[in-house]
């Protein structure tokens, strides 16, 4: 495409959406009004399952369709990542390099990786509770692993973290959401009904199914941001390219060597 | 609030200026952080709390840690 003509359809797509985005600005109910048709909805509904936590009951009760889109989104892109970065056959794992860490981030990683660990933990248990969830509090959880990193050394990581657990768990924390709807489905006729009881309205066993899917996705998330994580930290730190003539190592045709193979 | 609001809706613009013209991306990774961290503040005092936990953890954390280890990786490559 050449370049005027890629400028008339950047400016045809940019004044189209700059168009469309003012006038949807300009009929908006006014900042910070009492307008909100959403919420005199969404309130009731979540109050009627005994969810303490409105948003949580929207994204795992009320719309958890489409929570369930959103992490096949997120399973589909790591699946892809750990496909694309996985090691090939013309790649070696590094010799181990020596570096130095500071004191004092040592002292931090180690002081933050329990309370980091123990953070996420408590966002996903609360999540029908206090704001967090299984998506936020799987975040947490899945790079406070990589504080054995920050204070430690990349090697080490490799070696308390295998990948294989964090790969299962990424598919099983899915599949248990996918699982979770189709009981709903036998239960009630509706994929994913609320069909566990709802409890006492701000404890802990409350909401229904809203925790349960919680842990679902905070195993999925925190699993998902390992594989991530360790992919690119596997392809920016452990691996580099055999020298020329790579591949004389007797490993061809071995495909996926990825994790574990590579603890020689 | 509504002075909070205001003071994190202008530091929002003008980091999100900082990171279009910060040239090395290797800098950039370090002010999309802060980009990402200012969002979260934002979010937090409009009254979404959940939201705001998300994009702390993954504007200001996930992604710069991503587009560092990737930065690493092309210029290794070079």
């Amino acid at each position: 495409m050449s370049r005027p003509l890629r400028l008339v359809v950047f400016a045809a797509g940019a004044g189209g959406t700059a168009a469309l985005f003012l006038l949807a600005v300009l009929d908006m109910p006014p900042f910070g009004s009492r307008f909100h048709p959403y919420r005199n909805h969404s309130v009731p509904a979540a109050l009627a399952h005994a969810t303490a936590n409105v948003v949580s009951s929207v994204n795992f009760d009320q719309r958890g369709m489409d929570t369930l889109a959103e992490e096949s989104i997120l399973f589909a892109s790591v699946v892809v990542v750990a496909t694309l970065l996985r090691k090939t056959d013309d790649e070696e794992w590094r010799k181990e390099r020596r570096g130095r860490v500071l004191d004092s981030t040592l002292l931090m990683g180690w002081i933050l990786l329990p309370y980091t660990l123990l953070l996420g933990f408590d966002v996903v248990a609360h999540g029908h509770l206090t704001p967090g969830g299984g998506f936020q509090g799987g975040v947490v959880l899945g790079t406070g692993i990589h504080l054995l990193y920050v204070a430690g050394r990349y090697d080490m990581l490799r070696r308390v973290r295998p990948i294989r657990p964090f790969e299962w768990g990424e598919a099983i924390g899915t599949g248990a959401f996918a699982c979770l709807g189709v009981a709903g489905v036998l239960a009630t006729g509706a994929f994913l009904a609320n069909v566990v009881p709802h409890g006492t309205f701000g404890t802990l066993l409350s909401a229904g199914t809203v925790p349960i899917l919680n842990g679902a996705v905070g195993v999925e998330v925190a699993s998902g941001v390992v594989v991530l994580v360790s992919a690119f930290l596997d392809q920016a730190i452990g691996l580099e390219t055999a020298p020329a003539g790579g591949g004389k190592g007797g490993r061809a045709g071995n495909g996926r060597d990825a994790e574990g193979g590579g603890n020689r | 609030m509504t002075v909070v609001i205001a003071v994190m809706l202008a530091l929002v613009a003008v980091v999100g200026t900082v990171i279009v013209f910060t040239d090395d991306p290797g800098r950039q990774a370090v002010t999309l952080s802060l980009f990402g961290l200012c969002l979260g503040v934002l979010f937090l005092a409009l009254g979404a709390p959940d939201v705001s936990l998300s994009q702390i953890t993954v504007g200001a954390a996930v992604v710069p840690l991503i587009v560092l280890l990737t930065i690493r990786k092309t210029r290794s490559m070079r």
